[in-house]
């Protein structure tokens, strides 16, 4: 029986090509934009560490007070040398690590070579099994080697390529600074997006992802700049990177793995005894105002999805619910111009349901249809994305097999749901009427 | 015509699914159309910020300091490469500047106070370093004061506290802290304690960025007399003599390895002239102002498509009613303007509901996004366009009704 209507359908449809094309580009367009934003959305707004981001944290310090809090009473997103250290040092959580981001160049042994520029994070040897940083080629420090301010990096694979054409180079030195470091470990393609571990400086997106990592203190002795962003509430007393040090300028990223609901509330209440043992001493001149968010919120709470993001993918939405209400107005107009051929089946016995299947099948058709188009655009919009939105971001957006079924799916669906209107009116014709003005 | 009015509406009740969907389909254009040309617009305002730079000369270099260098050796190493800059062949001037340039992305800025202990800062000011021929290169024009004297300009460590004593700034603070237009001479601080005097206005100065928070502090910036020896590189601003930027750029990187070659300019985007600057700065917005104007194009192209469709679909239902009107003494035009007046009263409903619901979209997004309220003239505009699209697209199918001979009203099958 499905056979007759996809035949019936299709003889309906050749019969009215231009009013079929019409219902079938609007479909095309509307779910085309829908999903290529949607492909964006997606690729900004993911989880970049699904199976443990829960159980991330990022300590927010209130070292600033009243007058630098953020209008929503937040404190600073960043902390500063002395909290960061100090947190450091208290040890409280399972694994954490305060970072920040450097740039350090490498000259290279030839003097003919131009010497070239990385970026990169010093962080704690707990910021690799923290992330779970995939590794090629060795591992990550120990505590030990945090302590001891040890000479040790761990570099991407990218750089490893550039610089030992990609062969084990565990063991071997590199020159940061003018100073030798060891490589540890090489890490395997790792450049998660967003880069969750510092959003402040990288704004969520990069497509270079970090080439080098050292022990913080090792960073801090070298005196290896920091690249980041500097936020100062007041100008620092001394002048140079140990200034920057003493002073309450924040520029320090933090997270913390804490397991369990109970470590949660342990970690909140040591940060805020924290705080009050600062008030004792002095150093704030206000009660604890600390915040502790998951990655999740964290990243809510940096706005990482950029608002154009989401205003596109809204007008996108929009687009199709047009498209969509369009198409109910011609499937209306296209099911009841066969009112006297409706009239007939039923009055030779056919019952309601039959004309539901009869035209949700040609709906479904229509969508069907639509969504191949939509699936040639949604590729075409993928790939040119890259005109209409920021490089880093538009890089993100992908095509694959989950998105070309989805694709799919919402053509037909939309276009069976626009077509249930039309459908019932269909199916509500008066046979005796129709018969009789005949 | 007015006559036409009643008939029409009682038809139009026999139509209410149709009807409700093309009121519907010109409501939900119409607010979405609004909102995109809103956007676009403000878009294109950015995208037209004028700077104050002499952009069709000027180019910056970023240089990087590769190896150990003390304070006294970058302050040396940075003199020597503007002289070195300035006696190319194609150059202008050439001038070191630090927190940024002009359309950037992003730099320094400071807070601005009246008086030393203010707590609530009075405003907010985009921070530039560089020293005496930093205007010039520039390009900016000095509507007030003096510029700043060599022995003004003193090198200064990185992360250090020297509050120059005196500042060179845009008329855009100037105004801002001054209304009354008495700023020179005065002075404010600018999250230190010492103060710096305002020796010179300039007309225009764009902030590094473009963002919220800029908009909210446009053209808001200062000029502080001193070489900033960071450790991590600086920036040089180049202004080629006209037609030679090309050469200039491609002159520029040799000087500079000539002069040593423990720095690092990234091949890549190492040097940029304005246009790129400008073109980087700006893409996300020329991006959104594009993909508006797709998906604008396409929502009224489906929605004359779909008025098109259903008035066809009447018109084809209507055959013998129309050919008894027109056998009962109508006109063609009687016939026409039916068909017209019927579109125009469904898209004085669309547009009244689109109306109201472009304005709440509106303002949802002022509260979601960050957005400013849209100006009635957007909504006034997009419902004139949606009439006439409504109108050129029923005109026709409304032709083709007009031409129904009365015949028809003959014909029963």
């Amino acid at each position: 029986m499905f056979g007759y209507y996809l035949e019936l359908a299709i003889r309906s449809l050749k019969r009215s090509p231009g009013l079929t094309a019409l219902m079938v580009l609007a479909i095309g367009f509307g779910v085309a934009a829908s999903m290529t934003s949607w492909s964006v959305f997606r690729a900004v707004s993911g989880d970049p560490i699904p199976w443990k981001s829960s159980q991330l944290f990022v300590p927010q310090i209130d070292t600033w007070g009243p007058n630098g809090r953020s209008a929503d009473g937040d404190p600073p997103n960043a902390m500063d040398y002395t909290d960061a250290v100090a947190l450091m040092r208290d040890h409280r959580a399972k694994l954490q690590s305060a970072m920040y981001e450097i740039s350090p160049s490498i000259v290279p042994a030839d003097a003919a070579k131009h010497p070239i520029n990385v970026s990169g994070h010093a962080v704690y040897s707990e910021f690799f099994p923290m992330l779970d940083v995939p590794f090629k080629y060795g591992t990550g420090w120990s505590a030990r080697d945090d302590q001891n301010r040890a000479q040790v990096v761990v570099i991407n694979s990218k750089l490893n390529q550039k610089l030992f054409g990609g062969a084990n180079s565990v063991g071997k030195s590199i020159n940061l600074e003018r100073q030798d470091y060891r490589v540890v470990g090489v890490l395997n393609d790792w450049n998660p997006q967003p880069r969750f571990y510092d959003v402040v400086n990288s704004g969520g997106f990069s497509t270079e992802g970090d080439a080098v990592f050292m022990p913080f203190q090792t960073a801090i002795q070298a005196a290896i700049p920091n690249d980041g962003n500097t936020n100062c509430n007041a100008v620092p007393k001394e002048s140079g990177f140990v200034g920057l040090q003493h002073s309450s300028c924040v520029w320090i990223a933090y997270m913390a793995e804490l397991d369990s609901a109970s470590a949660v509330t342990a970690y909140r209440n040591y940060l805020n005894g924290y705080a009050r043992d600062q008030q004792q001493a002095g150093r704030f001149s206000w009660a604890p105002n600390n915040r502790l968010r998951n990655l999740p919120a964290w990243l809510d709470s940096q706005h990482i999805v950029p608002s154009d993001t989401k205003v596109s993918l809204l007008v996108a939405f929009g687009l199709l619910l047009v498209c969509l209400v369009n198409t109910v107005g011609l499937l209306l107009a296209k099911f009841l111009r066969r009112s006297s051929e409706i009239g007939v089946r039923r009055a030779l016995g056919a019952p309601r349901a039959a004309i539901y299947t009869q035209f949700l099948t040609e709906a479904g058709i229509v969508g069907a249809a639509g969504g191949v188009l939509g699936l040639l655009l949604t590729a075409v919009g993928v790939a040119s994305v890259g005109w209409v939105l920021p490089k880093d971001i538009a890089a993100l957006a992908r095509l694959d097999v989950s998105l070309l079924l989805l694709t799919l799916l919402v053509a037909v669906i939309a276009t069976m749901l626009a077509g249930l209107y039309p459908t019932y009116r269909a199916s509500r014709v008066q046979p005796a009427w129709q018969l009789k003005s005949n | 015509m007015n006559m036409q009015i009643k008939p029409i509406l009682i038809a139009l009740r026999r139509h209410k699914a149709g009807t409700f969907l093309i009121a519907l389909q010109i409501a939900l254009t119409l607010a979405i159309v609004c909102n995109a040309l809103f956007i676009i617009h403000q878009r294109l305002a950015n995208l037209s910020e004028r700077s104050g730079v002499d952009e069709a000369n000027v180019f910056v270099i970023q240089n990087q300091w590769a190896g150990d260098r003390t304070q006294q050796q970058i302050d040396a190493q940075m003199q020597a490469d503007v002289l070195a800059l300035r006696q190319l062949p194609g150059v202008r001037d050439a001038a070191p500047i630090s927190g940024g340039y002009p359309l950037r992305g992003g730099g320094w800025d400071n807070f601005v106070t009246m008086t030393p202990d203010q707590v609530k800062p009075t405003t907010d000011s985009a921070v530039y370093l560089g020293d005496e021929h930093l205007l010039d290169t520039l390009g900016l024009r000095l509507i007030a004061g003096r510029n700043f004297r060599s022995d003004e300009v003193h090198g200064m460590g990185t992360e250090q506290v020297i509050i120059p004593p005196v500042v060179i700034v845009s008329k855009a603070l100037a105004e801002r802290l001054f209304p009354d237009g008495s700023a020179l001479g005065k002075s404010f601080y600018a999250m230190g304690s010492t103060p710096s005097t305002i020796i010179g206005i300039v007309d225009l100065l764009h902030r590094q960025g473009a963002s919220q928070w800029d908009k909210a502090h446009a053209g808001q910036s200062l000029i502080w007399p001193a070489r900033l020896d960071d450790v991590a590189g600086t920036f040089y601003v180049v202004r080629a003599k006209p037609g030679q930027l090309a050469a200039a750029m491609r002159e520029a990187p040799k000087a500079l390895y000539a002069q040593s070659r423990m720095r690092i300019i990234d091949p890549k985007d190492g040097i940029q002239d304005y246009a790129e600057i400008r073109h980087r700065v700006f893409d996300s917005d020329r991006g959104m102002a594009i993909l508006m104007g797709i998906i604008s194009a396409v929502l009224l192209a489906i929605t004359a498509a779909g008025i098109v469709g259903l008035t066809s679909f009447w018109v084809g239902q209507r055959r013998k009613q129309i050919g008894v009107r027109r056998a009962l003494g109508a006109t063609r035009h009687d016939i026409l303007s039916y068909f017209l007046t019927e579109n125009l009263l469904i898209g004085i409903a669309g547009v009244a509901v689109g109306t109201v619901l472009a304005i709440g979209i509106n303002l949802w997004m002022v509260t979601r996004f960050e957005m400013d309220r849209m100006s009635m003239a957007y909504v006034g505009v997009g419902v004139i366009v949606l009439l006439l699209l409504g109108q050129g697209s029923v005109l026709a199918p409304a032709l083709r009704a007009s031409r129904v001979s009365p015949v028809e009203a003959t014909r029963s099958v």
